[in-house]
């Protein structure tokens, strides 16, 4: 338990059962970004999978829509505190779009129109534990919050949930994206509270 | 989305031990205005820090709960102490604490510092355009005293969107002219008498009326409230501002 502080209570509080260590729940859907909004027009968004032996697998948006989806209702994590309960999403399961893929890698690096990067191993894409989502709420989602497609990795903090997303190289080895090479932590487990290096 | 910000810049402490909770204490407190005080604290062997980056903070109750929030240092790199700037935010958890209740000479835990992206140094090439809403002023302060305690010429600019003249940040401090800084006011709900501009948020012409213009290729950091950071970005972008020159942080939901 950490210095008390003298005369704070906090905020009455249920049972937290689902709030990792370290955060607090919001009703807000606040933003984090590292600079402006990327405006991206549906007509040439495109989604391209990239395996290590340099083999191209494609969707643009008719493509990615047209897919099986799913509806997954998912608790946010983020790293700057704030979570986010029962949010409802409308995307592509990873494993639907990389079940055609050929590949030995264990690690993949996501990027997204705009620049930004972000690293995760690829286990933690498959078996129902991503998705490619385009839909929010029942509409679509708004490009602040990363329309018109982001990845969703609801297990780890939500900066591993790529806005914009435009793409995925598939790699054999490890390296850091955008946050995890500005001090943030390789892999960003909420419930073990990995927000930094060293965490 | 150039990377020329700070590798690294978290693990400087060494692998493995990574950020530390340390005990801060409260030295002294100074009001900003009737919301938002200056807390200045004393914290031991604080590894130091870059204008723009941020602390964690914690509060514990005496049943063991906890929060943290974050807020942007305002201080220079290298003072004595490491200074914060809090906004009361109503029904907060956190921030009416530290405004109100925190007592000189209490302890507080931080760690830090954190984010290596938001970030000025000096020795720049490009000026500076710095445009913050409310509390968003924070890290662009520790800007502008890193600019002024290294005697750093980079061009500097600050456009401060405030509601009302009471609601200023370090007003004495920001006027009182360093060489190659030029500030700006507006104000969202009262303006003083006789100011020009009507009140409002920002909008494009207040743009182009103070900021460099994209040709001269400043750097841009925006901070404030979501909403204020989303429009004045998109400004931004409207008016030719190259997106990897503008770098932004956004505080929370609303406000500003
Ligand atoms: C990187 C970073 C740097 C920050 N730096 C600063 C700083 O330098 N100074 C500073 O004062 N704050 C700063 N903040 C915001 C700060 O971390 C807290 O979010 C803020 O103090 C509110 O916390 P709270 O516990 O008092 O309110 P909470 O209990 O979290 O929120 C209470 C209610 O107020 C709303 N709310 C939350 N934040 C705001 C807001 N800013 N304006 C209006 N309503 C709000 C919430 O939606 C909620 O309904 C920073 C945030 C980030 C992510």
């Amino acid at each position: 338990m950490g210095v008390v502080s003298p005369g704070f209570h906090g905020r009455p509080r249920e049972s937290s059962r689902r709030l990792p260590p370290g955060q607090y729940e919001t009703h807000d859907f606040p933003v984090l970004s590292a600079g402006p909004t990327p405006r991206i027009d549906r007509e040439d968004w495109e989604f391209t999978v990239t395996t290590e032996t340099g083999d191209r697998h494609s969707w643009n948006w008719a493509e990615l829509t047209s897919l099986p989806s799913e509806s997954p209702t998912l608790d946010l994590h983020c790293v700057t505190k704030w979570s986010k309960f029962d949010t409802s999403w409308q995307g592509v399961s990873l494993d639907v779009l990389l079940t055609g893929v050929e590949t030995a890698a264990d690690f993949v690096m996501v990027s997204s129109y705009g620049g930004y990067t972000t690293n995760l191993p690829l286990e933690d894409l498959l078996d129902g534990q991503a998705w490619i989502a385009y839909g929010y709420e029942g509409d679509d989602i708004p490009p602040e919050h990363g329309g018109p497609a982001r990845l969703l990795v609801p297990h780890l903090y939500f900066w591993k949930s790529a806005k914009w997303v435009h793409g995925m190289r598939l790699l054999t080895g490890d390296e850091p994206g955008f946050w995890e090479s500005l001090g943030y932590h390789d892999y960003g487990d909420p419930w073990r509270e990995q927000r930094y290096q060293g965490d | 989305m150039a990377r020329t910000a700070v590798p690294g810049r978290l693990g400087q402490e060494g692998a493995g031990t990574g950020l530390r909770w340390r005990v801060a204490t409260l030295v002294e407190r100074r009001a900003e205005n009737a919301t938002a005080s200056t807390l200045v604290l004393d914290v031991a062997g604080w590894p130091g820090h870059l204008a723009g980056q941020h602390v964690d903070v914690r509060l514990t109750a005496e049943d063991g709960y906890s929060a943290q929030r974050s807020y942007s240092l305002a201080s220079a790199p290298g003072g004595q102490y490491v200074e914060i700037t809090v906004q009361r935010v109503a029904d907060g958890e956190v921030s009416p604490y530290l405004v109100d209740q925190l007592a000189v000479g209490d302890p507080v835990e931080l760690r830090g510092p954190v984010g290596g992206w938001f970030v000025w140094q000096p020795g720049g090439t490009r000026p500076v355009l710095l445009i913050g809403g409310g509390s968003g002023v924070v890290p662009l302060m520790a800007m502008i005293r890193a600019r002024r305690e290294t005697a750093d010429s980079t061009p500097f600019r600050l456009l401060h969107s405030v509601r009302s003249p009471a609601e200023g940040y370090y007003a004495a401090e920001l006027t009182s002219g360093d060489p190659g800084l030029a500030t700006d006011f507006l104000y969202t709900r009262t303006s003083p008498d006789g100011w020009p501009r009507r009140p409002g948020r920002i909008r494009q012409e207040d743009i182009t009326a103070f900021a460099w213009p994209p040709q001269t290729e400043p750097m841009c950091y925006v901070c404030g409230p979501t909403g204020f950071v989303e429009t004045t970005a998109n400004l931004l972008v409207d008016l030719g501002h190259d997106p990897d020159r503008i770098r932004t942080e956004r505080f929370g939901p609303s406000g500003g």
